[in-house]
């Protein structure tokens, strides 16, 4: 590539180009990079930012069936916030999305704090626990809608063993449909949140824990002490992680219970799909994506400022 | 989600750029038809109509988009006319029909209409759906019947009573069948299914005029009187006879609980005849169709129509107006229901090849067009706008869900929803 592109120009300017020939070579190490990045750059503007915009825009219409750019105020914020659905649905969101992340977190960092003790075989148990993450969020869905399905999964399988009036049905009780929808996602993801841990256990060094047992420290005051604490990056990422799957969790909601019984379940993704696509309620949609878009910034860029403010560590 | 709806946008947008290119390279005369008859039966169907037009000398290409019920094909649909590249044809049914015609994209069928008589060949109340403006801009293809009951007369047999023919005889009939063992009442609990029984109810329980102006003319005194209370009652009988494991059942598992003699009743449109009939079920000896109680003389209809978009090129507008013609030819009417479980839009037809429930909502429907008890389904999409219809299943789905709340109270919030725009 440099021999060749460097040879074109040599050739026309003979004995004057002696000098531009580092140049041109020097400009293509420089501009090569953003050239090949180009791509991707404009992809990301257009199909990202440039599609934000675009629902920014759409949620100040009163589009209905088609886009329709007229300019409506905040008649369609009024409307989202005055729809009971709209209200469950974020509150599923808030349950949903608090429960997921603190369960995941905590049963994350125990796996990891379990595996880390030396064990044997901790390769296979590892791969196990990390194994679900390999599935898409429809199969887990499918998956545990048997499983907690009273009339074949585990209420049945209790019933079977004897426990004739054991009851656990979740699936089908509009209170508690939402946490059906936890159970599955933290068995999906908690295996990542320990891999994540296990990670940032092993990055710890030695040496404090040495010199900590040498000053008579027991093993859980370590652990509360240093141990953790330590940990506070891998806590940071996996929070940001898990927090956005909570927000545009969609599928497994799909998948699990599709957003019912009713629509006891509905979550602010799958009531943004409907109405968007389903519903005619173009502008509504838009009004609730960019809901869900500052949702997300809300919770993520305050988090994000403090823990980027802080001087780096490890 | 959101970034689920930019890749399929982008996605979209990358399909037109190919698909235009496509279009303009292709020859004038082919006619590109957008639907969603992609299972079983229904294939077949699109099938036969292509033979036909192909017999005419036109091209059609099939622009199939499956999945949905039809939401992944409005969502394409949409995208295409948006960016100026209408297909020839789309399945589209119900107020949409009037939504798109609103947007000025639609093309006037009004001389094939005459010529082809389809004034004196359907009954009003359809024709009024087909139209827009007062001119024709879509025909239809077939015609269920979504107020029926499927039983399975050997349960009945065994529990030892006769099918309920009122909403009064329910009870007492279902409480008998609980007792012998089976399941009353085979539902699915999704939104749509429990809107779908809802319906049947409100006709059965007020008959055609309460129906007419409580789900189509969304008459506010009637939507919160007694009446509606009433219809949430009955709604609530029927939610302590169905089974605890519906949640979220698809519509034909529910049917199989009927097939396999599991359950006594369903309420489901006719489209559930073709689980049936694959099953190799005889109507009248191993399942009966009845009408859903105290509606034997009204009749729901959920038709499906093919709207044709305006074209700019003369040759599609010709092949646009022998596919409007071939669609309305009793020769496709048959053949095309018989695969679809569904009855000829047009009536005075022979029907000597349908089946017995087929030959009885035929009767049916031209009986109760003549009777003035022909209406909309507002369960599927024809009897209001579907932002409208939306809001509405929202609190039917809603109070089949919660034991707790009140006819009164459903009644009241139904009539709120109804003000949806």
């Amino acid at each position: 590539m440099d021999l060749t592109a460097q040879r074109m120009t040599a050739a026309p300017e003979s004995g004057a180009g002696t000098e531009a020939k580092p140049r041109l070579g020097d400009r293509i190490d420089a501009w090569l990079p953003k050239i090949v990045l180009a791509p991707t750059f404009v992809c990301a503007l257009v199909f990202i930012y440039g599609y934000i915009l675009w629902t920014a825009v759409l949620s100040l219409t009163p589009s209905r069936m088609l886009p329709k750019y007229e300019f409506a105020g905040l008649a369609q914020f009024e409307a989202l916030f005055a729809n009971e659905r709209w209200w469950l649905a974020l509150k599923n969101l808030a349950l949903f999305g608090g429960t997921f992340v603190l369960v995941c977190l905590a049963v994350g960092l125990l796996l990891a704090i379990l595996l880390d003790q030396k064990i044997r075989g901790e390769g296979l148990i590892r791969s196990i626990y990390l194994y679900p993450m390999a599935l898409s969020f429809i199969v887990t869905g499918t998956a545990w809608k048997w499983i907690l399905n009273p009339e074949l999964g585990i209420e049945r399988l209790l019933h079977d063993g004897g426990f004739e009036n054991a009851r656990f049905d979740w699936l089908i009780d509009p209170e508690m449909a939402i946490y059906t929808v936890v159970v599955a996602a933290v068995w999906q993801s908690s295996g990542f949140v320990m891999a994540l841990f296990l990670a940032g256990l092993r990055g710890i060094d030695d040496s404090i824990i040495k010199a900590a047992q040498v000053d008579g420290a027991s093993m859980p005051t370590i652990y509360r002490r240093i141990i953790i604490p330590s940990l506070r990056p891998v806590f940071f990422s996996s929070f940001m992680i898990l927090t956005h799957i909570a927000v545009k969790s969609f599928d497994l909601v799909m998948a699990l219970t599709n957003g019912g019984p009713g629509f006891s379940s509905d979550v602010p993704a799958t009531f943004m799909y409907s109405f968007a696509f389903t519903r005619n309620q173009i502008g509504l949609g838009a009004a609730s994506a960019m809901m869900m878009l500052m949702i997300v910034v809300a919770v993520i860029v305050p988090f994000m400022y403090s823990e980027l403010r802080r001087p780096r560590h490890g | 989600m959101k970034i689920r709806t930019r890749i399929v946008h982008s996605c979209l947008i990358v399909a037109f750029g190919v698909g235009m290119t496509a279009a303009t390279g292709a020859q004038a005369a082919e006619l590109e038809v957008l639907h969603w008859w992609t299972a079983g039966g229904e294939a077949k169907s699109a099938a036969e109509l292509k033979k036909m037009l192909e017999s005419k000398g036109h091209k059609w290409k099939d622009f199939a988009v499956a999945g949905g019920g039809g939401e992944n094909a409005m969502t394409v649909l949409k995208s295409r006319v948006v960016s100026g590249n209408p297909p020839a044809a789309a399945q589209i049914k119900g107020p949409s029909i009037g939504e798109w015609g609103a947007e000025g994209v639609l093309s006037n069928l009004d001389e094939v209409a005459k010529a082809g008589g389809w004034d004196g060949l359907l009954p009003p109340v359809v024709s009024k759906v087909m139209k827009h403006g007062g001119h024709y801009v879509a025909v239809p293809v077939n015609v269920h019947r979504v107020n029926w009951m499927w039983a399975n007369p050997e349960v009945f047999k065994k529990a030892g009573v006769e099918i309920p023919r009122t909403w009064d005889e329910f009870p007492a009939a279902t409480e008998k069948i609980q007792k012998a063992g089976f399941v009353p009442v085979a539902h699915g609990g999704q939104p749509w299914q429990d809107f779908t029984v809802f319906e049947s109810i409100a006709l059965g329980v007020g008959g055609a005029d309460f129906y007419r102006k409580a789900l189509v003319e969304l008459d506010q005194p009637t939507l919160k009187g007694p009446t509606m209370e009433k219809v949430f009652t009955t709604f609530a009988t029927v939610r302590k006879y169905v089974d605890k494991d519906s949640a979220n059942r698809v519509w034909n598992q529910a049917t199989g609980m009927i097939i396999n003699g599991k359950a006594a009743m369903q309420f489901m449109g006719d489209w559930a005849k073709g689980e049936f009939t694959s099953a190799g079920k005889v109507p009248g000896k191993d399942y009966v169709c009845v009408a859903a109680p105290g509606t034997a003389e009204a009749f729901t209809f959920n038709i499906d129509s093919l709207v044709m978009f305006e074209q700019s090129s003369g040759d599609v507008r010709k092949g646009q107006q022998d596919l409007a013609n071939a669609v309305m030819s009793p020769a496709f009417q048959e053949v095309f229901n018989l695969n679809k479980g569904s009855i000829p839009a047009r009536m005075n037809m022979n029907l000597d090849k349908f089946d017995d429930c087929a030959k009885l909502s035929a009767r049916d429907f031209e009986a109760a067009s003549k009777r003035g008890s022909l209406v909309p389904s507002i369960a599927h999409q024809m009897a209001v706008s579907a932002a409208t219809a939306g809001a509405m299943q929202d609190v039917v789905t809603q109070f089949f869900n919660t034991p707790a709340m009140k006819p009164k109270e459903a009644a009241d919030k139904l009539a709120r929803a109804a003000l949806t725009k």
